[in-house]
């Protein structure tokens, strides 16, 4: 083996191995992949159409969803302008429905979005400090996660008095400790990594090397995961409602809709059964592009 | 304070203390990881570590695995903290007062590890890993990036080419490169590379190796070359060092450590090494065994439970480096090294 | 071994008085004065002041809280608000009627969700494995008591086959389960109850005996000879640890979902309780049922971490 003269250009050994392949950005072939997805894109259709639903509720909504009627209450499907029927106290059920995806959509999205910031700082710190730190910190998300999650959703909730403020924020507290288990796991596997040690060995700080290093590694698994409790957090408000738990009537809302038209079941069945479907699909739409958007983005390098 | 200094470099100058000065001298270190679950047993990783690294040199160390070599490294860098002993880089002391703060060891001293996937953020463009060094060090963005660039062109990497790939689209030599090229980029005077081509393909190997002997030359730098493989560190040492379970057992010149080997386990990880020779071929394992648990390491000389000629003084006495005169001294810590230690062999060899 | 048991027995302690210091707190995240939340709003000043005593409201919390602890280990857990009878009997009575329901629920969605992941994990076919997945994603998005009614509305409305809600004429004290015109009661909050563990069960599985199929002890195993029977066998053995965890916790959600299927069905277990606390505001049950479920599933978490163990030596030695 000879040395390499220095006059000769240091790059001659590497070029012919430059494979001709396009090259694409992280975010670029996440997006690349969720276009050849149809199920997700279908779904992210259904996803949009809700939260669109639910934004200009006023002006898609047929009519008043307050708007009460004594003659026409619990009337099924197409009955006069009531595409699909009543309620019991006779206001239209589309319009209700339309109405109900505020609030469902507010308590399914403000939980996970206050758990994942919240837990997600706890976790990094927890993972990125390590040492007793972390294990305060798990430790008491452990006695957290003792609970199972409905039980815990309904324990705070039901003994802060209900309420749609209260219900999010009893959300929140089932959703923090997942969350920074998640965030705790995917920074402590970075924080193993040699490319930590070399930012640290250029000299940058613990916050720096957060910042550009680890953040960027751990927000992945966070965003998905925190994509896959939306659905639950829906299906969990929804819950809450269903006990009179979560927002106070007349508000339309799916869970508090499901539970006061309960009891007429014997009348109008598939009314009644309307709202349930409202939850099941919203919770189902957003389940399906969750794990789209989790197939799609764990570019596994 | 980083960015003053970085962009006067009169406070900095390259070459402080004189030719003579050792580039780094380590005293004494020392590292014990204490176990988890056994109170007072640590592992012994690093234990009572001296050497020097003279300016312009490669020093090679070698070692079987679990030797504490990579610890070594890190301590180097102060990634991890030595337990005890000192480091002193130019004939300023690290980390103490008075001496060479520590962010300004780490603009003058670089790691470059062996695991090239792990050892790349992999949601970073490789341009941005190489650019993060000097962006820390105080450059403006623009500038780290164009120091990015030309130090890729300089490890045998398009710029335009490569630099906006992520580390998943390149090969294992190109990501060592990358890996290199990342550690020049804060322009030091020291690199220690540890293990930096135990995972490339023999071919990859060579070609990696001369990059790093043309880039020392045109650089000026100086290696503390890392490895478990003896032809790679004959090849690209000026002098090597041995560990054996935490400590140094031999220190000398490249061709005297591979010539005439002092020390029994120096002796015997030269002759496990296949040889080219069909003559020469190897039927009896000439070291046996497994490494001792370094968590309750043998008492005395650590390799006598393995060595062929241990006696009664290897248990009882703790063998020491023989005395060190200069850059070209060839020493040993080993009992039959030093004639008065009262082992049988003394002074045959 | 009996090493491993006591550690994981002393580590369950620890949380076992973080889930009661949770519910020890339920009263005082409870809006008003905590003493209001535990008395009926029509107690006599007197009786006030010698509940207030009793119960140590004048000390500081940190008293407060071992008072209450002291209570709740000799199994005084307070008295309901509503029904004015002692807390403790009313969370077994309702126990009983829910431990009826999970008697069921559990082996029927155990058993079904594993023989479903299981055979798709063994046989990876389209169809198999699209219906697990499908079955999963329904699983996790229905909501139980959307799917309590809609079976309402099918079975008990309109085909008129099973009654609605209940547990029949003779109530909970004269059940049994060997008659048909008691057991009825129990087919539909059964079935709405084990529906939705299934598929998570069942993807699960899947999952892990899909991993545990692309080891090299697998190919090991078919290179010995064995045939593809007693491969499975392995490869299901190996699996297990993982299913058994999964299992623990959809235990776990078998509990926390019977709140919302009880309520539907008006089966008068735990979570009906529950929320017959919640209308009432009724604290004292609230916070008693609540301490129950909770401490029966860190003790199920217990067990299913034992058991693992036996199954899977390398969790003992961790």
């Amino acid at each position: 083996m000879s040395d390499i003269a220095l006059d000769k250009p240091l790059d001659s050994f590497d070029q012919q191995v430059a494979p001709a392949t396009l090259v694409r950005g992280y975010w670029q072939s996440v997006f690349y992949r969720l276009r050849h997805d149809p199920v997700t894109l279908f779904f992210a259709a259904i996803v949009m159409l809700i939260v669109l639903a639910a934004i200009f509720a006023p002006l898609v909504a047929p009519f008043d969803p307050y708007k009460e009627s004594v003659i026409s209450r619990l009337k099924p499907f197409g009955w006069k302008d009531y595409l699909l029927g009543s309620d019991e106290l006779g206001r239209d059920m589309l319009s209700r429905l339309i109405y109900g995806g505020r609030v469902s959509l507010l308590m399914g999205i403000v939980p996970v979005l206050i758990a994942s910031l919240v837990g997600g700082l706890l976790g990094v710190v927890g993972g990125f400090v390590g040492g007793r730190v972390n294990t305060v910190i798990m430790r008491a998300m452990d006695v957290f996660y003792a609970f199972p999650s409905v039980l815990l959703a309904v324990a705070v909730a039901g003994a802060m008095g209900g309420g749609m403020g209260n219900g999010m924020l009893a959300l929140t507290l089932v959703f923090i400790p997942p969350m920074c288990r998640v965030a705790e796991t995917a920074t402590t596997q970075v924080r193993a990594l040699d490319y930590i040690e070399a930012a640290r060995a250029t000299g940058a700080g613990t916050i720096l090397v957060i910042r550009y290093h680890v953040l960027g590694n751990v927000l992945g698994p966070v965003f998905i995961y925190a994509s896959s409790l939306v659905s639950v957090s829906i299906l969990l408000a929804s819950g809450l409602s269903f006990l009179g738990l979560g927002v106070r009537p007349p508000t339309a809302d799916w869970g508090l809709m499901l539970s006061t038209l309960r009891q007429s079941i014997y009348v109008v069945p598939f009314v009644c059964a309307l709202p349930g479907a409202a939850i099941f699909v919203t919770s189902i739409s957003f389940n399906l592009v969750s794990d789209g958007l989790r197939a799609a983005m764990d570019v596994r390098m | 304070m980083a960015l003053a200094a970085a962009s006067n470099p009169r406070l900095d100058p390259p070459d402080r203390a004189g030719p003579a000065q050792p580039l780094l001298i380590a005293r004494d270190l020392k590292k014990h990881f204490p176990v988890k679950g056994a109170r007072g047993k640590a592992v012994q990783a690093v234990d009572g570590v001296s050497f020097t690294v003279r300016k312009g040199e490669t020093l090679g160390i070698v070692g079987e695995s679990g030797c504490g070599k990579s610890t070594l490294a890190r301590l180097l860098l102060h990634l991890v903290s030595p337990d005890a002993g000192e480091l002193v880089f130019d004939g300023d002391a690290v980390g103490v007062a008075g001496g060479i703060a520590l962010n300004a060891l780490r603009r003058q001293v670089q790691i470059v590890f062996q695991d090239s996937y792990s050892s790349l953020n992999p949601r970073m463009p490789v341009r941005d890993s190489v650019a993060f060094g000097p962006f820390i060090q105080g450059r403006k963005k623009a500038e780290a990036r164009d120091i990015a660039r030309a130090i890729l062109g300089k490890v045998g990497l398009d710029a335009n080419l490569f630099g906006p790939r992520y580390p998943h689209e390149l090969s294992g030599g190109q990501k060592q490169r990358v890996n290199i090229a990342r550690a020049l980029a804060t322009d030091p005077r020291m690199v220690i590379l540890d293990e930096p081509v135990s995972a490339l393909d023999k071919s990859v190997e060579a070609q990696v190796l001369n990059l790093l002997r043309a880039l020392k030359r045109q650089l000026n730098l100086t290696y503390v070359f890392i490895s478990h493989d003896l032809n790679v560190v004959r090849y690209i040492s000026d002098r090597v060092l041995v560990m054996y379970l935490g400590r140094v057992v031999e220190l000398g010149p490249v061709d005297a450590i591979f010539e005439q080997p002092l020390h029994p386990y120096t002796r015997a990880l030269l002759a496990s090494h296949p040889s080219m020779d069909p003559a020469r071929r190897i039927e009896e394992p000439p070291i046996s065994g497994d490494p001792p648990n370094p968590i309750d390491p043998p008492s005395g000389c650590r390799f006598r439970t393995r060595c062929p000629c241990a006696e009664p003084v290897c248990e009882s006495t703790v063998p020491v480096l023989g005395e060190w005169l200069d850059m070209q001294s060839h020493v040993a810590a080993c009992h039959m090294q030093d004639p008065k230690s009262g082992h049988s062999k003394a002074g045959e060899a | 071994m009996i090493f491993y048991i006591l550690r994981r027995i002393l580590y369950a302690i620890p949380i076992a008085f973080g889930v009661s210091v949770v519910c020890f707190s339920l009263v005082y995240i409870a809006p008003g004065d905590p003493l209001q939340t535990v008395m009926p709003p029509d107690a006599t000043a007197e009786t006030i002041e010698i509940v207030k005593h009793a119960y140590g409201f004048d000390k500081p919390i940190p008293i407060q809280y071992l008072i209450w602890l002291g209570h709740v280990l000799t199994g005084n857990f307070g008295m309901s608000i509503s029904t004015r009878r002692p807390v403790i009997l009313e969370v077994t009575d309702a126990l009983a009627n829910t431990s009826l329901l999970a008697l069921f629920a559990v082996p029927l969605s155990f058993s079904i969700g594993y023989a479903m992941g299981a055979i798709a994990g063994c046989f990876p076919g389209r169809w198999l494995d699209r219906l697990v997945t499908g079955t999963a994603v329904v699983g996790v998005s229905l909501p139980n008591y959307w799917l309590g009614i809609v079976l309402v509305v099918f079975f008990a409305v309109q085909l008129a086959l099973l009654p609605a809600t209940g547990m029949g004429p003779s109530g909970s004290t004269n059940f049994h389960i060997l008659e048909w015109s008691c057991a009825k009661y129990l087919v539909l909050p059964v079935f709405t109850l084990a529906m939705i563990p299934i598929g998570i069960l069942a993807r699960t599985t899947r999952a892990a005996v899909a991993e545990v199929r692309s080891q090299d002890f697998v190919q090991t195993l078919r290179a010995k000879g064995l045939s593809e029977w007693a491969v499975i066998r392995h490869v299901l053995k190996n699996s297990l640890p993982q299913v058994m965890a999964v299992m623990g916790l959809q235990f776990g959600y078998l509990l926390g979902g019977s709140i919302l299927v009880e309520t539907v069905f008006t089966w008068p277990g735990s979570g009906f309780l529950l929320s017959k606390a919640i209308i009432n505001r009724d604290v004292p049950v609230l916070q008693g049922t609540i301490l129950t479920l909770s401490l029966i599933f860190v003790a199920t978490n217990l067990v299913v971490d034992l058991l693992q163990s036996l199954v899977d030596p390398r969790i003992r030695r961790a």
